[in-house]
């Protein structure tokens, strides 16, 4: 039997953030997939739907990422149609959160869940290493370490639905520019009451900040 | 943040020398957050002042601004052993270049004599340094002295373990030309971002103008710090 050479893992260590606001919810992310030094997708779209009104960023690697999103999707089709109404985004979030805990060993994935139920408008859960917490904005991946101090420094309470938008789109576009596993373009889902808009801001029209 | 509660450490229930506590047989390390921006007429340099062995804070009130000389600093990160030492070096060798230059030295000196320490002993040290002062001939300067030796000026620069999580505010805070008290206040600011998020850096801020009246020390202590907190 012949022994292959296993090849480098893909990863999407990359930048990705979600954001609370009254009525709703931001979701952001570049779209770098690397393995090793090599780009295997500079257009990779990591916000993931699980619902209509419930997204998930992905990053970590690849493959792990996108099967729990692949599942927990799955899992709340099911769910939605049992209790006959939309799920609640802390549902969605905790089927992330059993996944990634019974499995912390193997996996090596991170999923922020974000979206907008009737019962608590729009919310942000973190299932880092199988923790399940809800946050008025969170930071993942890579090229979150960068921008620590920035969001730490700019978020306020109470924003409106575009300046989450800028404030999600500002963020990336300084992660990509420090981080070199984030780059690309940049993905934003707003999501409200009405339903999820998907946006795509190209790499030309991202703000630029001093040194570029 | 959602922080990794388990904390990976490979220290084993049986170390190798039970009769030192854990933390003595760490090197003592600045893990820091140190940085240095220039300004018409001078440079303004900031760090804060946590010193640790391990998990324990050494020296809680460290000051990692090092005069080099009477208009020019340092500002040390890494082992603290190490930056100490090519510091106490690099002081002696510009003091006398200085008297038989019968001049002031220039920043970019120092900060030479600096890189060729480094990059000769580039495989023993462990040492990120940054140099900032003023002299006559270009003003206020700031020279970045990384890990590995090499070199380059920058009118805005940060360094040390913290410095990874102020990259995005630096690069969408800092404008050219700030005043000394616009420069003062970024710094001020960045370091506490920066404290709030890394473990190793922490304590007081400590900063200091540098311009050709001379050096202005200032202490920011805990309490005064500008807060960020959403809660």
């Amino acid at each position: 039997i012949k022994y292959k050479k296993k090849k480098k893992e893909w990863q999407t260590a990359t930048t990705i953030i979600a954001v609370e606001f009254n009525g709703g919810v931001v979701l952001g992310s570049d779209s770098r997939v690397s393995a090793g030094e090599t780009v295997v997708n500079r257009v990779m779209n990591k916000l993931s739907l699980l619902h209509d009104k419930i997204y998930c960023a992905l990053s970590g690697s690849a493959a792990d990422a996108q099967t729990i999103a692949e599942m927990v999707n799955y899992q709340l089709d099911v769910h939605s149609i049992e209790i006959g109404e939309d799920p609640q985004v802390r549902s969605a979030a905790t089927l992330v959160k059993n996944i990634s805990y019974k499995y912390k060993e193997e996996l090596s994935a991170h999923l922020i869940v974000a979206g907008w139920d009737r019962r608590g408008g729009g919310q942000v859960f973190v299932t880092l290493n199988g923790l399940l917490s809800r946050q008025p904005f969170a930071v993942g991946g890579s090229g979150s370490s960068y921008v620590y101090g920035f969001v730490d420094a700019e978020y306020q309470k109470g924003m409106s639905k575009e300046d989450c938008q800028q404030f999600v789109v500002n963020t990336i576009s300084l992660a990509m520019s420090r981080d070199g596993s984030s780059g690309g373009v940049a993905y934003l889902v707003t999501i409200d009451e009405k339903g999820a808009e998907e946006k795509c801001i190209l790499g030309n029209e991202l703000p630029t900040f001093y040194d570029q | 943040m959602a922080a990794c509660m388990s904390a990976n450490r490979s220290e084993n229930a049986f170390s190798a020398n039970d009769l030192v506590p854990e933390w003595a047989q760490e090197e003592v390390s600045t893990g820091t957050t140190i940085m240095a921006v220039e300004f018409d007429g001078g440079v303004v340099i900031g760090a804060d002042s946590r010193t640790t062995t391990g998990a324990y804070i050494a020296n809680r009130v460290t000051d990692k601004l090092t005069p080099i000389h009477d208009h020019i600093f340092c500002c040390r990160s890494g082992s603290a052993a190490d930056t100490q030492a090519v510091a106490d070096a690099v002081t002696y060798q510009l003091g006398f270049h200085s008297i038989e230059l019968d001049e002031p030295p220039l920043v970019q000196t120092a900060a030479n004599l600096f890189k060729q320490m480094c990059y000769r002993y580039r495989e023993e040290l462990m040492a990120g340094i940054i140099v900032a002062g003023w002299d006559k001939r270009k003003g206020g300067q700031v020279y970045t002295v990384p890990m590995g030796g090499m070199i380059v000026r920058q009118p805005v620069s940060v360094g040390g373990s913290g410095s990874s999580y102020i990259y995005g505010f630096m690069d969408s805070n800092y404008k050219p030309g700030m005043t000394k008290e616009e420069c003062l206040h970024f710094c001020t600011q960045a370091l506490t971002l920066a404290m709030e998020r890394d473990g190793s850096s922490g304590g007081v801020a400590r900063l200091a103008a540098i311009t050709e009246d001379g050096v202005e020390r200032r202490v920011v202590l805990g309490n005064q710090l500008p807060k960020f907190s959403n809660v």
